[in-house]
């Protein structure tokens, strides 16, 4: 009966280490923290450096603001979204937000990269040229 | 823990609270956004157009496409160059396949035999958008039939359900295949199902669909159907117009004047 306890050792022993290979195969590598390089031709024009809202909310929300945009264009169509400061913007990825961010390579894949997360966005609106 | 009946309406109260001031608090972690429709934005209550083939036919013999080649650099369709994956938003077809049940054999040839313009009809009463399981296609407010090309799984049913073949399907990635890219509007991607739109990013600020704007014959009048003064009601009146497949009850929001 106990003949087996062997084999199902050794194997739960190999799943185990295929299971956490991600885990102990990146120990001790520090992957180096992003750090966006906001120098963009719009953004160099910009009195203040001030995203559409605080940058720690950006950091933190971006994603949900902008499915929030995609809802209220694409389901409600309205276009204006009024920031915490009042400033009225067009909700568009295309004609606002690439306006300041056009290098994506180093503004939003550097973050995603570290992150690990592969927004598809890239698919169907079109990313800004890169200008250097 | 003990299940008394105490602690369930403890637990009770506690999550009435929650509910209560979640809005405070989502509030407080999402800046508590406002969104608003462009002041600009025209309103109406179904949109659709009247399309007088008369004022097109002479223009388009001598090879007008404006109104294609407009919407097809302004939406970045692509030309995929095969008819089985051709994508298409607005283009022509002969009579008897635009109005099957409204000819007979004595038609007059120039009707029989001219090209009809045609797109998706933004019917007020869609079949495509009652059978769409994900409710990527949906009617707005102001009658145009939409496609949410983020909820669009592909499935196609709108295609099979649409009288008309206003849809078109992605078969591939259609990026390689638009001749200028523009850079102001997004493009498709593989796997989802378009059709015009009525052009809404205009219409929400303030713009008539780019077909309209550009015919050099103004041939194609927008209006809102529902408003009896708009321009295109005041054509309905006053023309003998036809709907295409009248008889299937989607009632079309397009209008031809033959
Ligand atoms: S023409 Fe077809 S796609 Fe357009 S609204 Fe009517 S049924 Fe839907
Ligand atoms: S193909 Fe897309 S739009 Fe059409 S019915 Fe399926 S999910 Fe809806």
């Amino acid at each position: 009966m106990y003949r087996d306890a062997r084999y199902i050792i050794t194997g739960l022993v190999i799943f185990v280490g295929l299971m956490t290979f991600p885990f102990w195969s990146n120990a001790g590598r520090a992957a180096p923290a992003p750090a966006p390089n906001l120098d963009t031709p719009a953004i160099r024009q910009l009195p203040a450096k001030q995203c559409i809202e605080a940058t720690q909310y950006m950091r933190a929300y971006h994603m949900q603001l902008l499915n929030d945009w995609r809802t209220q264009v694409v389901r409600d169509g309205k276009e204006i979204y009024v920031a915490s400061d009042g400033k009225q913007y067009t909700m568009s990825l295309e004609n606002t937000c690439f306006q300041c961010h056009s290098n994506k390579a180093e503004f939003c894949d550097q973050c995603h990269t570290y992150a690990g997360v592969e927004p598809d966005c890239w698919s169907c609106h079109i990313e800004p040229k890169e200008n250097k | 823990m003990e299940t008394s009946r105490r602690n369930f309406l403890k637990l009770g109260g506690a999550w009435a609270l929650g509910l209560a001031i979640l809005p405070a608090v989502k509030g407080f972690a999402a800046n508590n956004p406002e969104h608003l429709v462009n002041p600009k934005a025209m309103a109406g209550k179904r949109w659709g157009l009247v399309i007088d083939m008369q004022k097109c036919w002479p223009r388009y013999q001598a090879g007008c496409r404006r109104c294609f080649d407009t919407c097809r650099r302004e939406h970045n369709i692509p030309d995929i160059g095969n008819k089985k994956e051709e994508i298409k938003w607005i283009w022509t077809e002969p009579y008897g396949d635009a109005f099957p049940d409204q000819q007979h054999e004595l038609m007059a040839e120039d009707i029989k035999n001219n090209p009809f313009i045609v797109l998706c009809n933004h019917c007020d009463k869609p079949p495509c958008v009652r059978v769409c399981p994900t409710r990527a296609t949906f009617k707005r407010q102001d009658g145009i039939v939409m496609i949410d090309y983020h909820r669009c799984i592909g499935c196609r049913y709108c295609m099979a359900a649409c009288p008309y073949g206003a849809r078109s399907f992605n078969f591939r990635d259609p990026r390689p295949y638009i001749k200028e890219l523009n850079p102001a509007y997004p493009t498709r991607e593989k796997g989802v199902v378009e059709k015009c739109t009525l052009c809404v990013e205009r219409i929400d600020t303030g713009l008539p669909p780019a077909c309209v704007e550009v015919c050099p014959a103004k041939a194609i009048t927008f209006g809102d159907l529902e408003d009896p003064s708009s321009e295109a009601r005041q054509l309905l009146k006053n023309r003998y117009t036809i709907q295409r497949k009248p008889e299937l009850g989607t009632h079309p929001s397009i209008y031809y004047i033959v």
